[in-house]
Formats: structure tokens, C-alpha cells, sequence
């Protein structure tokens, strides 16, 4: 029992220490925005390409702003500029043939107080409007793949 | 005639923890997800600027479901994963009914768990393990069982399995389960050395979203004797054993789950080998408040009786 705790006690600490030690390594520059990742094109295609992603934003966007969770987020933004960009977003993480020149995420979230919830409700928002254009759940899971560290900048909420 | 009462006992237990889940939860009979105005309906006051602390918004299928001692996790073996559906500034909570119905025994299974913050879980489950025949066989009579109470304690020490999709570090959890039977003086009979203990464990959830997989592996460090049913420790051993526990489950929709998982256990009593367990199951979560699990069980040798294979289905209702 004693020789037990004792080797799961040390196991704890050393998972203490290990994760200690990553927060330490964290970097706070901002992250690339929209990662490119070219062996995604099919998943581009998949989603309609960008035709389908301008729909699919489009019907995100409607989702966000009737989502109790989110509408305070977006019913008074520049929704059109924020649709465009997130398409291109979304094109270039696919490895479709777009731009970003958007900001970075960390810096078009960091007056918002988003909190996880908001994050994961936006995702849900986004999951709704890419079944609603009948994307394949695994290509969905590909671009959300991609998005999912951005919750290190998009939730600056404490 | 006490076969009828203990029915209602369990019935009336498993009521009473939906309806405290129910009243804590002012979500609890809202759908959602099924369409953006359903969506605005779920909207609560727990919502993003909100006073109360109870939520469901961390993202469907997340929090697992309840294993057999309480835990989130698979049904057999604990996850990383924190259970209910909140989020770090959450508290989630859920009651579970599980019937696992083999050829020779049933096991009846409640409980209910609350996840803090993402951060802790707190659970309590208990399982009544009837002995049908074999009880009869043994001279403890004819559906003699076996109960014991568990409860759960699970803290996330590491990574988010869901969030963090571009580092290899897997959710990481520490956990005890401490366990009492109520059939001392039989346990005692058959060789187990205690008729309570505690079980410790370290598990480690990562979903792999890009592969639609989800992986646990957990280390439990036990004495044990199928699963505490029959106490704890044994004439052959009685010092603590590590068990690995694995679970893999392939993600067929949001809100679909496809999988398998392996639990090894030791073996302890003279009278009679104990073996590993495993099952393959579906997870169906129609709303966040509901899911449902199905599972074909293989628990082996249990006691005089070979190859215990079946059913197990498990409800679990919740926020």
C-alpha cells in the first residue's frame, strides 16, 4: 500500500513538473493566422471549394448572430468583412489558392472577453453550417483540426 | 419479495439522482443543435456573460460517458476527460443507469458525477452484482448480491484532449476510487482479504481530430478482485499490481461513437482465475443532455462460471 502511493505520488509530481515545464516554454508572439497546409486540397474540394466555403460562411455568420451564446460578438461587427475573411481563412488552411490578410487571431480577439464557451459555441455554430452543405463529418474534423489551437488566442477571457 | 424491493430501491435511487441532475440543471430539457433556432433556445442564463456557474458548452461527446465505477470515460476504464459539459468556468453534472446482463450474473449500476471547472470530478456509483443461480449453487442463495459503493475522485493535471490539436501532449488525469463492499463476512469465505480499497489510476485522453479517433490509455494500480465485487487482495497476492486499461474509439459523427476497449485485472483468489475484460460499443448522444451506450461485454471466468460474455446498456442523462 505504503510502496504504492509513494510510486503514485511520484508520478503525479512528475506530471506536475512536465507540465510546469511546457507553460514555461509557451510562446506569447502570435500564431500564424491561416496555416497552410497543401495535402488538404482534397478536404478543399470537399468543401466545395470556395463557392462552398462562401456559402458555408455565409450560413455560419446567420448561425452566430442567432445564437444567444455569440449575437453580442457579432450583431454590431463588420459582418461582411469578417465573413470575407474568414473564408480566405479557411481557403488557405485548406490549401486552396487564397490570401489572408487578415489580422492575426490574438489581435482580432483580444478586446472581446471570449470565454470557452463562446469558442466551442462558435464551433458548433460552424459544425451546423457545414452539415447543413452536407461537408463529410472527417473533412469538417480536418479544418476544425486546424482551428482548435487558435483557442490559445481567440479565448482571452480570464 | 426482497428480489422486488431492491428493484425499487435501485429505481427509486436512479430517480432521485435524474431528478437532482434536473434541478440543478436549467438546460436540462432544452434540445439543441439541431438547428440555429434550436440553438437560441438552449441559449440560457448560463451563457456567455453568466451569473450562474452550471453550463453545458463544452462540445458534444467530450466529457465521455460514465464507466462502470462512476468515472468519465469509456464503459469499462476511466478517461482523462472531465465528466459533464462544462467548461473551465462550468460546473457539468450527470446520473447513469448501466445493466451489463451476462450468462450467468447481472450487474445493476448507478451514479452520478460532478465535473468542476473542467478541472475535478467528483463521482459516486454503485453497483449491485446479483449472483443468480450461481448463488444458489455456491449456498448463498438464489440471487445472492453483492454491493458495493464507489466513490470517484479525478483531477486533470495536463493538456486538453480536444483543444490542443497541434501538440502531442494528451489530456493527463490522476484518480482514486474508493471502494466498499457490503458482504465482508462472504469475501472473507473466499479468500479476499478486505471488503474495501482504493484504487488509483493515471489516464491519458487525446482525440486525433484530423483521424476522427479518439485514444485513452490508463495505468490503475489495484487490489481489487473483479473490479471489488469480490473484495479486495487474495490468499495468492495482496500487495497493489499496475493494470493497463485501453480504449479506442473511432468518431462515426458529432454525435456518434464507435469503439473498443481492453481492461486488464489481477488474480488474486485461489479459487478461481480472474480475467482481463473487453467490449466493443456504440455511444449515441442525440442532445448533450442524453446519451446512450450499448456495448457486447467478454468478462471471462467469474468464479465457477467460463466466458461471461453479453450486453451491457448504459443511460446517462445529464448537463
Amino acid at each position: 500500500m505504503k510502496n504504492s502511493s509513494q510510486k503514485f505520488l511520484a508520478l503525479l509530481s512528475g506530471a506536475l513538473l512536465f507540465t510546469a515545464t511546457l507553460s514555461a516554454n509557451l510562446a506569447f508572439a502570435d500564431e500564424n493566422p491561416a496555416p497552410a497546409d497543401a495535402s488538404l486540397l482534397p478536404v478543399y474540394q470537399q468543401f466545395g471549394e470556395k463557392a462552398g466555403l462562401v456559402a458555408i460562411v455565409d450560413d455560419l455568420m446567420v448561425n452566430l448572430v442567432t445564437d444567444i451564446r455569440t449575437r453580442a460578438f457579432f450583431a454590431d461587427a463588420d459582418q461582411k468583412h469578417i465573413k470575407l475573411e474568414l473564408v480566405d481563412q479557411f481557403c488557405v488552411i485548406l490549401g486552396g489558392p487564397c490570401t489572408y490578410t487578415g489580422k492575426t487571431m490574438h489581435e482580432s480577439h483580444k478586446k472581446l472577453a471570449i470565454n470557452e464557451a463562446d469558442f466551442n459555441a462558435l464551433v458548433e455554430d460552424l459544425q451546423l453550417a457545414m452539415n447543413k452543405h452536407n461537408v463529410p463529418f472527417r473533412a469538417q474534423n480536418k479544418l476544425l483540426e486546424k482551428l482548435a489551437p487558435m483557442h490559445r488566442e481567440v479565448i482571452t477571457k480570464p | 419479495m426482497s428480489i422486488f424491493c431492491k428493484k425499487r430501491e435501485t429505481l427509486a435511487a436512479a430517480l432521485a439522482a435524474i431528478f437532482i441532475s434536473a434541478a440543478l440543471s436549467p438546460t436540462m430539457l432544452n434540445a439543441q443543435e439541431t438547428a440555429p433556432a434550436a440553438v437560441t433556445a438552449d441559449a440560457s442564463p448560463d451563457t456567455p456573460d453568466q451569473t450562474g456557474m452550471t453550463g453545458s458548452d463544452k462540445l458534444l461527446l467530450t466529457g465521455g460517458v460514465s464507466q462502470l465505477e462512476g468515472a468519465a470515460g469509456g464503459g469499462l476504464t476511466p478517461w482523462a476527460v472531465i465528466g459533464g459539459y462544462g467548461t473551465r468556468d462550468q460546473i457539468g453534472a450527470n446520473a447513469f443507469y448501466t445493466h451489463v446482463g451476462v450468462g450467468d450474473y447481472h450487474l445493476n449500476d448507478i451514479g452520478v458525477l460532478v465535473g468542476f471547472f473542467n478541472r475535478v470530478e467528483l463521482s459516486f456509483a454503485q453497483q449491485r452484482f446479483d449472483t443468480e443461480n450461481v448463488g444458489a449453487a455456491l449456498g448463498l442463495g438464489r440471487g445472492f448480491t453483492f454491493r458495493q459503493n464507489i466513490v470517484g475522485l479525478k483531477v486533470k493535471v495536463a493538456g486538453d484532449a480536444v483543444l490542443e490539436q497541434d501538440s502531442w501532449l494528451p489530456q493527463i488525469s490522476v484518480g482514486a476510487q474508493f471502494k466498499k463492499n457490503d458482504q465482508q463476512a462472504v469475501l472473507h469465505a473466499i479468500g479476499a482479504k478486505d471488503d474495501q480499497g482504493t484504487d488509483f489510476y493515471i489516464s491519458a485522453t487525446k482525440l486525433y481530430l484530423g483521424q476522427s479517433i479518439l485514444l485513452n490509455g490508463t495505468l490503475r494500480f489495484t487490489k481489487a478482485n473483479q473490479i471489488g465485487i469480490l473484495g479486495f487482495g487474495g490468499d495468492k497476492n495482496d500487495s497493489y499490481k499496475p493494470e493497463f486499461e485501453g480504449s479506442i474509439a473511432y468518431l462515426l459523427s458529432r454525435n456518434i461513437a464507435l469503439g473498443a476497449e481492453y481492461r486488464m485485472k489481477p488474480s488474486n483468489l485461489g479459487i478461481a482465475k480472474e480475467d482481463d475484460w473487453y467490449d466493443v460499443f456504440v455511444a449515441f448522444a442525440p442532445y448533450k443532455h442524453v446519451s446512450i451506450t450499448l456495448a457486447y461485454a467478454h468478462l471471462g471466468n467469474i468464479v465457477i462460471k467460463d466466458n461471461q460474455n453479453g450486453p451491457y446498456l448504459s443511460v446517462q442523462v445529464g448537463f
